[in-house]
């Protein structure tokens, strides 16, 4: 099919675009990173071997083809930092998701049973912080959390500590800061499902011998399980791959994944391993997305 | 002593009266609509019954004790929902074994009491889907299985067939009356629709702005409305203003503008004010080309009014005319079609008399 064909069906291209978009920007740059991570490091511009040379004829390109390998990946299996980095960043994704969702839920909760007037108002107080850069909550958080900053103020002023207590550079002052960031991606889904939940469900299980807390457990949660999983992994996937949060906020004894990329491609200069490291994420986060996919498919078609 | 008695209920929604002061005893056993046009308070009754709403006045007992402070999950009372209110994410059977479960009935007897509803409301086989791999007249009889599941002493039906379409909605009439019959238990059933009410319920309460303004048996409430208002909204029915010249043993002339002067059987208790509507139920206005004699051996007196047919529409089971009159007003007039082939309808335009009886007029203070 030729492109004028396409463009001339505005519906069509409309169906084609978001696939163009992933080709363009996901794939394509997905490319570029899965070569790096099969090269060498080099003490050269750009700093890995081989480099892809398509002037240089067929021979040449497939000398280069050739130098390709898997060393960077066996390196990511060998040195235990690697693995360390990336167990750390699943223990902190699992742990925040899950008071993320401790969190999240009563607060959608609440919205969703709030009258209708006062939901838009509690849906702009959840997305107002938004306004402010993200690094400058961040800030303020730390100055907030420093050794003579507000917390530390106050705990000693109501006389509830007698020293400052640290709060910096410690894996709370970062779980707070994830937890503060991320709120609003797990309090949206978890409000866009609760809020149109059926009112009459609640009666019935109420008229058929249910208690509050029994038709909760029985018919709003389960119900609310699309927004469960939409939320977590809203929180959970960017989570794994943070950077900012820990670096400000937690210690430096032991690091998120992304934490470890960014020493191996700034610090260390080693894009290869950087981008071994990244494909590796990028592949330990398909089976949560397969097995999310999965469960909404089975609800959707098991009964809505 | 009646089995639900409802005393002097009220229930505001800020402003607005939606029950006023309503008083009303349901035997046990019987099958018992409550019918009035929408907003007229009959779902928040209903409600209120179910627990799902409280009455800010007034008391509701049910076998003789009062239920106010009873919770909905805690009244042997359940509600078939008008939208149905299915567990979406529960099969068929999970569904009508919910309330069981809740009850706490050992897992044996769920499973033969669920089978006897599958049995009951004819799901066999359906047990596993889940709602939405039902169509609308399975769901309602999930929604009904579900909500007779637990035996409850009052079964609250809210326009239960309101979604299913003309067919199934008269052979579901059919079966509700059939399984209340069975089952001896006591349906109150909330409508709009007064043929709905009139086929299925032994008495009829109408509702109108909060408020009983007649409970009657379907037949009584159409032949002897208590007042314009329910003879209006019950049925087709022509009325004609005027006020009353003569009353001698029973019989009332009314001298009307539009019909001249009627005679009119008076009913009890006999109206108290002057100024009345003379009310006659189309079905009960004939048609003929000459004007029929007064039968004095059965005291019966006609009342003749004559007029062109302006309208004619064939309904199939009936042909509707509308008479217009020489003083501009139009009689209604409904007459059965017995028999296939009619060489003597009327047609547009042909001069009739419309005629009908003292005893079928109604006789209604304005």
């Amino acid at each position: 099919m030729s492109a004028r064909r396409i463009f001339a069906r505005p519906a069509r291209f409309a169906a084609i675009a978001p696939y163009l978009w992933m080709v363009l920007f996901f794939l394509v740059p997905f490319g570029f990173v899965l070569k790096i991570s099969l090269s060498q490091t080099a003490i050269a511009q750009p700093p890995y071997t081989p480099v892809f040379d398509f002037t240089e004829g067929r021979a040449a390109l497939a000398a280069a083809f050739a130098q390709l390998s898997f060393d960077n990946f066996r390196l990511l299996l060998q040195d235990n930092l690697y693995i360390l980095s990336y167990l750390r960043s699943l223990v902190v994704a699992v742990t925040s998701t899950v008071v993320l969702l401790l969190i999240g839920y009563p607060i959608a909760y609440g919205m969703a049973r709030l009258p209708q007037r006062w939901q838009g108002v509690a849906m702009m107080l959840v997305i107002v912080p938004f306004w402010t850069s993200f690094l400058i909550r961040i800030y303020a958080w730390i100055n907030i959390l420093q050794h003579d900053g507000l917390l530390n103020q106050i705990l000693l002023a109501l006389h509830i500590v007698s020293a400052p207590v640290v709060w910096l550079s410690t894996d709370s002052a970062m779980y707070l800061g994830i937890v503060y960031s991320y709120l609003p991606f797990m309090i949206l889904p978890l409000y866009a499902t609760l809020s149109k939940m059926d009112a009459s469900l609640l009666e019935a299980a109420g008229d058929l011998g249910a208690s509050p807390l029994q038709a909760f457990w029985l018919v709003t949660f389960p119900l609310s399980l699309p927004g469960v999983g939409a939320g977590a992994l809203l929180c959970f996937i960017p989570i794994v791959g943070e950077f900012v949060i820990p670096d400000l906020l937690a210690g430096s004894n032991s690091l998120m994944i992304g934490q470890t990329l960014w020493l191996e491609f700034f610090t260390n200069k080693d894009w290869p391993v950087a981008s071994a490291a990244a494909v590796a994420l990028l592949l330990l986060l398909v089976p949560p997305l397969v097995l999310y996919d999965r469960l909404q498919r089975r609800q959707l078609a098991g009964g809505r | 002593m009646p089995l639900l008695r409802i005393e002097g209920v009220a229930k505001s929604f800020g402003n607005f009266r939606a029950v006023d002061q309503l008083s009303l005893d349901i035997r046990a056993g019987e099958f018992f609509a409550l019918l009035g046009p929408s907003g007229c308070g009959k779902t928040t009754l209903l409600r209120m019954l179910a627990g799902f709403e409280t009455a800010d006045e007034g008391r509701i007992l049910l076998g003789g004790s009062d239920i106010a402070q009873v919770l909905p999950h805690e009244r042997p009372v359940n509600m078939m929902f008008q939208n149905y209110a299915l567990f979406p994410h529960l099969s068929v059977r999970d569904n009508i074994a919910f309330g069981l479960r809740r009850a706490g009935m050992a897992r044996r007897d769920i499973a033969t009491r669920v089978a006897e509803m599958v049995a009951l409301v004819k799901l066999e086989g359906l047990e596993k889907r889940k709602p939405d791999q039902l169509s609308g007249g399975q769901r309602q009889r999930v929604a009904l299985a579900r909500s007779l599941a637990r035996r409850p002493q009052v079964l609250l039906l809210d326009e239960p067939l309101a979604a299913l379409d003309k067919k199934l909605r008269e052979s579901t009439q059919g079966e509700l009356m059939e399984l209340q019959r069975r089952l001896g238990m006591t349906f109150i059933i909330v409508t709009h629709d007064q043929e709905e009410a009139m086929t299925m319920a032994g008495r009829i309460g109408v509702m109108d702005a909060g408020r009983l303004v007649q409970v009657a048996t379907p037949r009584n409430l159409y032949e002897a409305p208590a007042s314009r208002w329910i003879a209006e909204f019950v049925g087709d029915i022509n009325l004609f203003n005027g006020q009353i010249a003569a009353r001698e043993n029973g019989r009332l002339t009314v001298s009307t503008a539009e019909a001249g002067a009627l005679a009119v059987s008076e009913l009890w208790p006999p109206v108290t004010k002057e100024m009345v509507s003379v009310g006659i139920r189309p079905e009960k206005v004939k048609l003929s080309r000459r004007a029929p004699a007064s039968d004095a051996g059965a005291s019966q007196t006609i009342n003749r009014l004559e007029g062109v047919v302006t309208d004619v529409n064939y309904l199939g089971g009936v042909t509707s005319y509308r008479v217009k009159l020489e003083t501009g007003a139009v009689v209604r007039s409904s007459m059965a079609n017995t028999a296939r082939l009619d060489v003597d309808a009327y047609l547009a335009g042909q001069r009739v008399v419309a005629w009908f009886t003292a005893d079928d007029c109604l006789v209604l203070e304005q």
